[in-house]
């Protein structure tokens, strides 16, 4: 893959968070009966940083839980390797929450799917609204997100990689292209 | 060790309100029982829908195999069923590995003669490893499982032995003479020994093998009543184990016979646990095969 640009650095993409973490509050009307469930592997810090966030702004922490969506994927019979499975942690009740699902990069809409379904075979959440840091578009399913970090426009040969702390080692949004 | 972790998230599955995942829609799985079984079927069965994958249940009781078609017929026309794994128990070793080069699917042995029972070692190392395993890829280092009864015919003991020193540990095989076969002393990681309290001295799980009484007959053994004389498992005998020693029995048990009854019950007993963990294990050996494969 060759490199091809810095879309948002360290600070742009903490703003961004920042915004969101506002926007989520607004829509909710506060933060009674939260939830930020993140998709792994990079949902699950974005899910984590939102719910500091949002208890900075509110002083009520929303419950944080962990998916994994991987024995929910309909494309598993095209994958070539085996697929690591990790936990699905959630270890609040789902029902009647306002729940949040966090991930990294909104692409196809396929993995947003699986999350939902992975979800509702949980309990029966109030409602489940969508954050995302970056939406490259490519929709292959009638999905969209609540919440955007940045819309980046890409080709389908492009890829796009959100990098934070806790799993890179630094925070950034790039534009990559296949070779 | 990654299929003792995918078990882990299998595990968790089943605790759910919802037990079931889509992981497998798609996939039919074929259970092939040319001998009998109940919880090894049922087991294999209930992780294959657990993971909404189709399953056929084949006894060869009720087969055309009774008529005289051949095992590779049997399988022919299975087969034709678009079959893409197989559970295959027989009575002859080394009969699953056949079907294999009969087959583009998968199998999985669910016992073959006295020569394996891998989802069984499997499913006892799992449970072992919640109870005295190690973080790393050696859990067993410095642990010490004692195999006690009818080694001879027992397929369980042999892969147990296999998989319990392949992860570091140490197995005692311990029953009469006329069971217990010398030549496994040769095995690395092994010992043998012919007196119980010997055996289980030090021990950190004692494993009772069912007796296969069906195997009486040939005179391998006096009599019953000597057996639970000098090979039944007792909290007294437990008493010369490691400290928080832990009793298993890979089933079916008979009372009193190879494990005193209070024993099988009591808070040292792996039994149950063995029983149930046998259905996640059995989900992630399916799923681990499955996947990727079309």
């Amino acid at each position: 893959m060759t490199f091809k640009a810095t879309l948002m650095a360290g600070p742009e993409l903490e703003r961004a968070l920042k915004r969101i973490a506002h926007e989520i509050v607004e829509r909710n009307k506060g933060a009674e009966g939260l939830a930020m469930v993140g998709v792994h592997t990079r949902g699950v810090p974005i899910a984590e940083r939102l719910a500091t966030l949002i208890e900075e702004f509110e002083g009520i922490r929303p419950h944080v839980g962990k998916l994994d969506i991987t024995l929910y994927r309909d494309d598993l019979t095209e994958i070539a390797l085996q697929p690591v499975v990790k936990k699905t942690e959630v270890d609040f009740d789902v029902h009647g929450t306002r729940m949040v699902l966090c991930d990294d990069v909104l692409y196809t809409g396929r993995t947003a799917r699986a999350a939902l379904d992975a979800i509702i075979d949980m309990g029966r959440p109030a409602v489940i609204q969508y954050a995302v840091m970056v939406d490259r578009g490519h929709r292959e399913l009638p999905i969209r997100a609540d919440y955007v970090g940045k819309n980046v426009p890409t080709s389908a040969a492009e890829v796009v990689q959100v990098k934070l702390v806790e799993v890179d080692g630094v925070d950034a949004v790039e534009l990559w292209e296949r070779a | 060790m990654a299929l003792f972790a995918t078990t882990d998230v299998m595990a968790q599955v089943l605790t759910r309100t919802i037990k079931k995942v889509p992981a497998l829609q798609g996939f039919t799985v074929a259970t092939l029982f040319f001998e009998d079984s109940t919880r090894t079927r049922l087991s294999f069965e209930r992780a294959a829908r657990a993971q909404s994958a189709d399953v056929i249940s084949f006894a060869a009781g009720g087969s055309s195999l009774k008529k005289g078609e051949s095992l590779r017929d049997t399988l022919r026309t299975v087969d034709r069923l678009q079959v893409d794994l197989y559970v295959v128990r027989h009575p002859a070793s080394g009969a699953p590995h056949q079907l294999a080069r009969w087959t583009d699917a998968a199998i999985v042995n669910a016992g073959d003669g006295r020569r394996a029972h891998p989802t069984q070692a499997l499913l006892d190392a799992y449970t072992l490893l919640k109870r005295i395993g190690a973080p790393g890829d050696a859990p067993f280092a410095g642990k010490r499982l004692t195999i006690v009864g009818d080694i001879d015919h027992s397929r369980v003991a042999r892969s147990n032995v296999e998989l319990f020193t392949l992860l570091g540990g140490e197995v005692t095989l311990c029953g009469p003479a006329t069971l217990v076969p010398r030549e496994f002393g040769d095995l690395p990681g092994v010992r043998l020994a012919y007196g119980l309290e010997e055996a289980v001295e030090g021990a950190h799980a004692v494993m009772a093998l069912r007796l296969q009484q069906e195997r009486m007959s040939a005179g391998l053994l006096p009599s019953l009543a000597e057996y639970v004389a000098r090979y039944q498992l007792t909290e007294r005998v437990m008493a010369g184990a490691a400290p928080g020693a832990v009793v298993m029995h890979p089933g079916p048990l008979v009372r009193d016979l190879e494990l005193d009854s209070a024993l099988a019950d009591g808070p040292r007993s792996l039994i149950e646990e063995q029983v149930a963990n046998g259905v996640p294990v059995r989900m992630a050996v399916l799923y681990t095969l499955l996947v990727g494969k079309r």
